[in-house]
């Protein structure tokens, strides 16, 4: 798989789709998407460039270890609905808040978060299965 | 909130939950939650192995605390219920706590609590590297949260939630041993876990609800239409194997004694008795009638199970072995109660159910600190170590005897409860099959103690003080031996609180009206 | 619509039953995937296929105005396909790793567990 047609577009390739994956990601409140899915297209951006330019440097460029994403994403996802405690509703309660930031008007509520826990459980979670069973293809 | 009813104008009334959640609701929550929360940290601070053993603790010990405080308030006040997300039951899920989830939820932290700090010396710096303890966390929280979800589809998420946490603490180290027994493992509690979804996707097409106590409210009416004994028999293979009952036990004896000691007590301890639990809410709260006609068949399952799984412990050698063997035959006793189905035997169930968790624990935690002490697992090795450490003789007499059924240890009463209730529901082979396996545990793990401690060591000739090799277990061992013992003797010496306990337990389960009314205060839904 | 499905879930649970008695781990973990799906399936056709109308309600109004598809099934086995997803990596990579360092995919060969021939244990002292 190491040609170097793959060698070279996989980079942009896989910017692309964590981009994309962003996209998703943000775009399913309203629309089809989601953190899920989301996760799945980043986790498949990082197989490919785990393919092309093997595992070590994926694992440089991601800096964190993947199961310190999940991790991440766990604590987020679970803090988001614990938030609900300090307005007396019951857990995992959808809370809004629209702050006006530079004159635009953002939604933001604890189920985008939650949502973005999810991205990030998923990333870290099919990451490191992914870049296991890529190490043992090369070792 | 209020935000919300700012932006969209509709009226949403009648599908929220309109009054404000008291901050003592959320102790439903802290068993599951706090578990999450920690082990999410732990994930994340991967490299910081030392702090994980204080973190997972200190998490612990404040989810054991929500739970006691969780069964203390659901004793006093009745069911305890929190709605996610505040939309009205059936449509939000759940989480319901009675007496029976938040006792089995107390019982079951406890033991963790008492794992995760007899791991501080057993799994070293790789082990905790490669998340001994996050994963020992998100494996309590799934187990806690299956004892305390209201929702049957959530009870599947949280099964999927443990078994998968319980992957990794089974496989950690990767020796040939434990790849072997965790294929075997992984593979039939799969297979255990989809048949339990086809069946939740059978009653869901069924019922058209997933909520319990919904469920339980409808049952009455579409007995006559729907497929609820086929439901009921599916649930009952499904729990039967994650319990490890008869005829699907054998994922059990292949795989507990392969990972490290404190991963087959944690198992021993909790993972079977979920299926117990599930297989009491289904068949107790939501199928009674259905239990009433597969009684017969579960209690011979019962049967066999005790007897069978105590005669695998008596052709064994390796103590782990023996351990997982006995746990199987604790299943039979417990199933027994379940097959019965009176008031009296239910609550002989929940009591073993409670008595199993501390003592199973407490029988691979022995198995530890024997080897620790002799130096290895098979009887033909291991002697002469009530010469040497007498006190850990002492607590092993205790573990030996509770696990027999003997008094004066918690072991004792449930039996005692259960023999009655088959006596009295006629049953008097289910009473002698009980007995039965009491006097072949008490054959089995008696052999245990004479060859391991009363037996001399081959090297020690006499009355020297040279103890041939035989070293001395740790005392955080035995601290850890001591804090699950204290529970077991104090049932066995005073066990008026923890039957009547039981006897709420068992009621809530009967006579599920108060649990129905818990989750729809109303009447409506 | 709902019968033909049934004989497709029929047809699914037979295959996976049939490659789930293999003794060979790599067709068991191939057995234990179709057995997932056949599961999803079912609660798709348990949820009633209605029809194929998205369930989203537009914004000035509160109930769907016309007959839509069942939204719950359809989470249930999101979640389902989820959790079998990630058994299913962590299944091949048991495997894998498993024949590795047992060297045989024959669970009849797998004894290191539980050896064969292992003798009684100490009948007296």
């Amino acid at each position: 798989m190491r040609t170097v047609i793959f060698r070279t577009a996989a980079p942009y390739l896989a910017s692309l789709m964590v981009l994309f994956s962003i996209f998703v990601l943000l775009r399913g409140h309203n629309e089809p998407g989601g953190g899920f899915i989301g996760g799945l297209i980043a986790a498949s951006a990082i197989a490919i460039y785990g393919i092309a330019c093997g595992v070590a440097s994926v694992r440089r460029a991601l800096y964190f270890h993947p199961m310190a994403i999940s991790g991440f994403g766990l604590l987020l996802a679970a803090l988001s609905g614990v938030l609900s405690v300090f307005f007396g509703v019951p857990f995992l309660t959808g809370l809004w808040a629209t702050p006006h930031l530079f004159g635009v008007e953002l939604d933001l509520s604890t189920v985008m978060f939650f949502d973005i826990g999810v991205y990030f459980v998923v990333v870290g979670a099919i990451t490191s299965i992914g870049l296991a069973l890529e190490e043992r293809e090369r070792g | 909130m209020a935000a919300t009813e700012s932006m969209n104008s509709i009226d949403t009334s009648a599908a929220m939950i309109a009054g404000p959640t008291q901050l003592a609701d959320w102790l439903v929550l802290m068993p599951v939650v706090i578990p999450i929360v920690a082990g999410a940290v732990l994930l994340m601070a991967r490299h910081e192995v030392r702090l994980h053993a204080m973190i997972a603790i200190g998490a612990l010990g404040l989810a054991f605390a929500g739970a006691a405080g969780l069964l203390y308030r659901v004793v006093t006040e009745g069911t305890l219920v929190m709605t996610m997300g505040r939309w009205v039951p059936p449509f939000g899920i759940s989480f319901s706590a009675d007496a029976l989830g938040a006792t089995f939820a107390t019982a079951a932290t406890f033991v963790a609590l008492a794992g995760a700090i007899f791991a501080i010396r057993d799994i070293d710096a790789t082990g905790r590297r490669y998340g001994f303890y996050p994963f020992l966390l998100l494996m309590m929280a799934g187990v806690n949260g299956a004892f305390l979800t209201g929702d049957i589809f959530n009870l599947y998420v949280w099964f999927e939630v443990f078994v998968i946490a319980s992957f990794g603490l089974l496989i950690l180290g990767s020796e040939q041993r434990q790849l072997d027994g965790a294929t075997k493992y992984a593979i039939l509690n799969l297979v255990a876990t989809t048949i339990f979804l086809v069946t939740t996707g059978m009653l869901y097409g069924t019922f058209g609800t997933l909520n319990m106590a919904d469920i339980a409210r409808k049952a009455p009416q579409l007995r006559e239409s729907g497929p609820l004994m086929t439901i009921a028999a599916l649930y009952l293979l499904a729990f039967g194997m994650k319990a490890a009952a008869f005829p699907l036990n054998f994922w059990l004896p292949a795989s507990y004694h392969t990972p490290r000691i404190v991963t087959s007590a944690l198992f021993g301890g909790l993972l079977t008795k979920v299926g117990i639990y599930a297989l009491l809410r289904v068949f107790l709260t939501l199928m009674p009638v259905e239990r009433g006609v597969l009684s017969e068949l579960i209690a011979w399952l019962a049967a066999a199970t005790m007897i069978l799984g105590i005669m695998g412990a008596l052709s064994q050698s390796d103590v782990r072995r023996i351990a997982g063997f006995v746990v199987i035959s604790g299943i039979g006793v417990m199933l027994a109660g379940l097959a019965l189905g009176s008031p009296v035997g239910v609550a002989g169930t929940v009591l073993y159910a409670v008595h199993s968790i501390l003592v199973m624990t407490a029988l691979y935690l022995l198995a530890g600190l024997m080897h620790e002490a002799g130096g290895s697992y098979s009887l033909h090795e291991v002697s002469g170590l009530y010469r040497s450490n007498p006190f850990l003789a002492a607590i092993a007499l205790a573990v030996v005897l509770a696990a027999s059924g003997l008094p004066p240890l918690s072991g004792l009463w449930p039996k005692v409860m259960l023999v009655k209730a088959s006596v009295d529901g006629g049953a008097w082979w289910l009473a002698f099959a009980i007995l039965l396996s009491g006097f072949l545990t008490t054959i089995a793990l008696g052999r245990v103690f004479i060859l391991a401690f009363w037996r001399n060591s081959p090297t020690a000739g006499d009355d020297s003080a040279d103890f041939g090799g035989a070293g001395k277990a740790r005392p955080g061992g035995y601290m850890v031996l001591g804090m699950l013992a204290l529970p077991m003797i104090a049932i066995g010496v005073y066990p008026d609180p923890f039957m009547q306990l039981a006897d709420v337990a068992a009621a809530g389960l009967l006579d599920p009206s108060g649990y129905i009314q818990a989750v729809f205060p109303g009447g409506g839904g | 619509m709902e019968s033909a499905l049934s004989v497709l879930v029929g047809l699914f649970f037979a295959v996976s039953i049939y490659m789930m008695l293999s003794k060979h781990t790599i067709r068991i973990v191939l057995g234990v995937t179709i057995f997932g799906n056949a599961v999803n399936l079912t609660i798709f056709t348990a949820g009633r296929v209605l029809r194929e109308v998205p369930p989203i309600i537009p914004e000035d109004v509160v109930t769907p105005q016309t007959l839509v598809a069942n939204p719950l099934p359809q989470a249930l086995i999101l979640t389902a396909i989820v959790i079998s997803f990630s058994f299913f990596c962590f299944l091949l990579v048991l495997a894998y790793r498993a024949y590795q360092e047992l060297g045989t995919d024959d669970t009849d060969e797998m004894r290191v567990a539980e050896p064969k021939g292992e003798g009684l244990p100490p009948l007296g002292y």
